[in-house]
């Protein structure tokens, strides 16, 4: 990057270090961060609407919906969720091709499991085989993205289950004895207030969201542990001119930094939020609010 | 071959027993059940293990992080910050290269970078570090008067301990203590997807499952298997859990006994 980078083995330790840092690799294990972000931000509103709809379904009036919104909640949490993260790239990516290729080659005649393949004609491929590098890259991590959603979906929709379920039953009541429908008490008298229920729930999820992100090396995404892994091994001098010992340790000691410090300041973030939110309500929290000034 | 040889041949497998290959081809519905049953083995040893010894550095760092003294607070509330803090799967990224660091300078290390004993050392302060929180949180409301009581029949020091808080403590942390052995337990599963080798393809239940998955590129056999055990051991925590519960709160009027809600909304 730097000028003086053209021949690494006359530099002192900083100026190594320098130019080490900013390699093109290095380049790469900092867009990586940018990736978890990214899939945080994505994730985050996707995994909420998930967790609506989960919540809506399993307070549903229709058995059948209700049992699929509790089934849901409580599959996905019995069981380990990198089980799930593993499970659903796969299925997922099959489940599309499978559609794809039911719809595009409807004269497809022979099985699509053929022992240890998966085959589907050449059309139904995602992403198609003649697509460039981007495209597949960006389909791996939307895979990523609805796999997190769904098993975060879950969790969310149990803590606005829980949310909503903790509205005072009055507050109902008054709004059926006003002459609300069903659908008019639910959004103009449940939803406004469910959140400040919700939101000690979510901010838990958020965090627990963020120390879940390094498991997208599992989908195979080339993330920060990926890269983390990748520039900490060895190198000797035959193939790069920073030659260096084994330090993943330092790399991984980095990463644990980086999330510790994260989680730090989402922790500080929240807790401004809840102040915000709890001003004035009617609840202990917004009670010592209000001693506190007086 | 019936499903019982198989049983036989593969049912000890994770801790090298039995046949030394595993399947290649045509898996039968048995081999999933068994060898994905045998890596279970590894996540109750890792779940029990890492809960026993976890459940001991727990109270202490519960204690430390109550205590007025800052040179018993600080370094409990640094150690719990530190292991909340960051995801799991670093922690076991950097313990395995760390010990691998430490193997160079002396062979004592060897071990340590074997799963059974590195990632048990892990998952041991991790859940130290989540359950000494919950109890902190515990041992901040336990009622005044309990206390009061204890100064009034003159006990101090370790009775008082031994005999009012600490009871108190961990029946009003146990529910959420059922919630930290359930997440741990699913935890465990991370191990062999976090640096630490399958020596000899020797392997928890997910690592199996994943192989099964691999070689057949149908995950929809598998990981269903693998639910199926992970939902059934979670009912028997709940079980035992509940039992632990019963005989904690016996002393209690039937209505005022805290009820376990297996709600877990906490992961790592």
């Amino acid at each position: 990057m730097f000028s003086y980078c053209s021949d690494p083995e006359t530099l002192g330790t900083l100026q190594w270090f320098s130019c080490y840092l900013t390699t093109g690799v290095h380049m790469s294990f900092y867009t990586a961060f940018l990736k978890v972000l990214l899939l945080l931000a994505v994730t985050a509103p996707v995994a909420l609407g998930f967790g609506f709809a989960g919540a809506m379904a399993a307070r549903s009036r229709i058995a059948p919906l209700r049992w699929f919104g509790k089934a849901y909640i409580a599959l996905v949490r019995g069981v380990p969720d990198i089980a799930f993260f593993l499970f659903f790239v796969i299925a997922l990516d099959q489940a599309f091709e499978w559609t794809r290729h039911k719809i595009l080659c409807p004269d497809w005649d022979q099985p699509i499991r053929q022992g240890a393949d998966f085959l589907v004609c050449d059309q139904a491929k995602l992403p198609l085989g003649s697509s460039p590098q981007w495209v597949h890259e960006s389909y791996g991590f939307s895979l990523a993205v609805i796999t997190f959603a769904i098993v975060f979906g879950a969790f969310a929709a149990n803590v606005l289950y829980g949310g909503m379920r903790a509205v005072p039953r009055g507050q109902i009541e008054t709004a059926e004895a006003f002459g609300m429908t069903h659908h008019q008490a639910f959004w103009r008298i449940l939803v406004p207030q469910m959140w400040v229920y919700a939101l000690p729930g979510l901010s838990n999820l958020w965090m627990v969201l963020i120390k879940a992100t390094p498991l997208l090396f599992l989908l195979g995404i080339e993330d920060i542990v990926y890269w983390a892994r990748e520039l900490g091994g060895t190198k000797t001098p035959k193939f790069t001119s920073y030659p260096h010992g084994d330090w993943r340790m330092w790399y991984f000691l980095f990463l644990l930094v980086f999330y510790l410090a994260f989680t730090r300041v989402s922790e500080v973030a929240l807790e401004r939020i809840m102040g915000k939110l709890t001003h004035g309500q009617a609840t202990s929290g917004g009670e010592a609010q209000r001693k506190a000034v007086t | 071959m019936s499903c019982w040889q198989t049983v036989q041949d593969y049912g000890l497998r994770s801790i090298g027993i039995g046949e030394r290959l595993l399947p290649k081809e045509n898996f039968t519905l048995c081999e999933h059940f068994t060898l994905i049953g045998s890596g279970m083995i590894w996540n109750i040893y890792f779940g029990v293990l890492a809960l026993i010894t976890g459940f001991f550095f727990a109270t202490a760092l519960a204690v430390a992080k109550g205590s007025p003294n800052p040179w018993l607070r600080k370094p409990a509330e640094w150690f719990i910050f530190l292991f909340r803090g960051s995801p799991l799967f670093i922690q076991f990224f950097f313990a395995y290269f760390l010990f691998l660091s430490l193997k160079g300078v002396h062979p004592i290390f060897d071990p340590f970078t074997a799963a059974w004993l590195g990632a048990l050392i892990v998952l041991f302060l991790n859940t130290a570090a989540y359950t000494g929180e919950i109890f902190y949180g515990a041992l901040r409301s336990i009622p005044k008067g309990d206390i009061e009581a204890a100064d009034a029949y003159g006990m101090t020091g370790w009775p008082r301990f031994r005999r009012i808080i600490w009871p108190t403590m961990l029946r009003l942390a146990w529910p959420a203590y059922t919630n930290e052995a359930i997440f741990l337990f699913h935890a465990t599963t991370l191990v062999y997807f976090s640096g630490f080798p399958a020596w000899r393809q020797k392997g928890d239940a997910l690592y199996y499952a994943n192989y099964f998955a691999d070689k057949t590129f149908n995950p929809f056999v598998p990981y269903p298997i693998l639910a199926a055990y992970f939902i059934l051991f979670t009912l028997v925590i709940v079980g035992v859990f509940g039992l632990v519960n019963r005989h904690l709160n016996r002393h209690l009027p039937a209505e005022r006994r805290t009820k376990i809600r297996v709600r877990p909304n906490l992961i790592r």
